[in-house]
């Protein structure tokens, strides 16, 4: 039993998560009768909190609670992961992706996400509200704008072999190399 | 009980995507810098375990628990607003480094900061249901 614990609080290998992500898309279509896809989350809470007379945001939000409340259980399942699950070892990144990072000025490397950048005591800085106000809105936008995003297009659209979902990842990387060769070397040099 | 369900499955999916590490900034930057294997492991392998799924839930007809055999929606043939709107999302992984499942992964695993992402992201969709007519699609 300690021992399984053990492996459990090691990161696991993408040839282990990745197959259990996605089974995520059975497991929708059967237990839940829906498509996999989390950023239709934004907008029934959209829809749900902001009042508004648009119609993009008038629809029956409250048939798709369940999708809420999905993306509650990922708050909980994460924190419990990160609870009683992590035995708190920084990110094993690759060699070269260290030094990229040291190049960038960004040198603590412990923890999920560079705390130099994403902490409450950076919040008055430039840098850390670009990051996290104006990388959120992009998410929230582009998703909505795309019709889905990592897992609704790339993993359940491109499960289905849909050409739209296709074309929505090349965008996902289009903006992804373009934010981190071109934008982000210089925001933080 | 599908609201049960739903739970129970966000619980799960939390748990992986704080042990695959998907969630992580750094991650993120890794892989769009084409510096490790990882992202695109899981990504694909997720994809044809998904592809496999979808397949045989097809050749089965098979029901779903509500017991109505499965259909799944195609996406709407649309090719600007997928590669456009895809860009602009891109854009924000690359920034956030989370996509909006990781966001809601990382306020549960202790990157509180990052629920200024998600009212934002909300806010974003806000924006698109205003411009939603002026927008090529």
């Amino acid at each position: 039993m300690n021992e399984f614990i053990e492996w459990l609080s090691n990161p696991w290998p993408w040839y282990v998560s990745g197959p259990i992500i996605g089974l995520m898309v059975p497991l929708h279509l059967i237990l839940l009768n829906r498509t996999f896809g989390i950023s239709s989350s934004f907008r029934h809470a959209c829809a749900a909190v902001i009042p508004n007379k648009l119609p993009f945001l008038q629809y029956d939000w409250k048939s798709e609670i369940w999708n809420l409340i999905f993306a509650g259980g990922i708050l909980i399942g994460a924190f419990l992961a990160a609870q009683f699950l992590s035995n708190g070892e920084p990110i094993a990144l690759s060699q070269a992706a260290i030094e990229r990072m040291n190049r960038f000025g960004i040198t603590d490397l412990s923890g999920q996400h560079p705390n130099q950048i994403f902490s409450w005591e950076l919040i008055g800085t430039w840098k850390t509200l670009l990051f996290v106000v104006v990388g959120g809105f992009l998410v929230g936008f582009g998703t909505r704008y795309a019709g889905g995003c990592t897992s609704g297009h790339a993993i359940m659209g491109l499960s289905h072999f849909q050409l739209p979902s296709f074309i929505a990842v090349l965008g996902f990387f289009t903006g992804g190399l373009l934010m981190s060769w071109g934008i982000l070397p210089l925001i933080l040099s | 009980m599908k609201n049960i369900i739903a739970l129970i499955m966000g619980m799960a999916f939390g748990i992986i995507l704080v042990k695959a590490e998907v969630l992580s900034w750094f991650r993120i930057q890794e892989m769009f810098a084409f510096q490790s294997i990882h992202m695109y492991g899981i990504i694909g392998s997720a994809v044809i375990v998904g592809a496999i799924s979808v397949w045989i839930i097809k050749k089965m007809k098979a029901r779903s628990i509500e017991g109505n055999v499965i259909e799944i929606p195609e996406k709407a043939k649309l090719f600007v607003s997928p590669y456009v709107g895809g860009t602009i999302f891109g854009l924000g992984w690359a920034m956030t480094g989370a996509c909006p499942g990781p966001l809601y992964a990382l306020i549960g695993s202790g990157t509180t900061i990052m629920i200024l992402s998600v009212i934002m992201g909300i806010l974003g969709v806000l924006a698109y249901a205003q411009l939603r007519d002026k927008l090529p699609r």
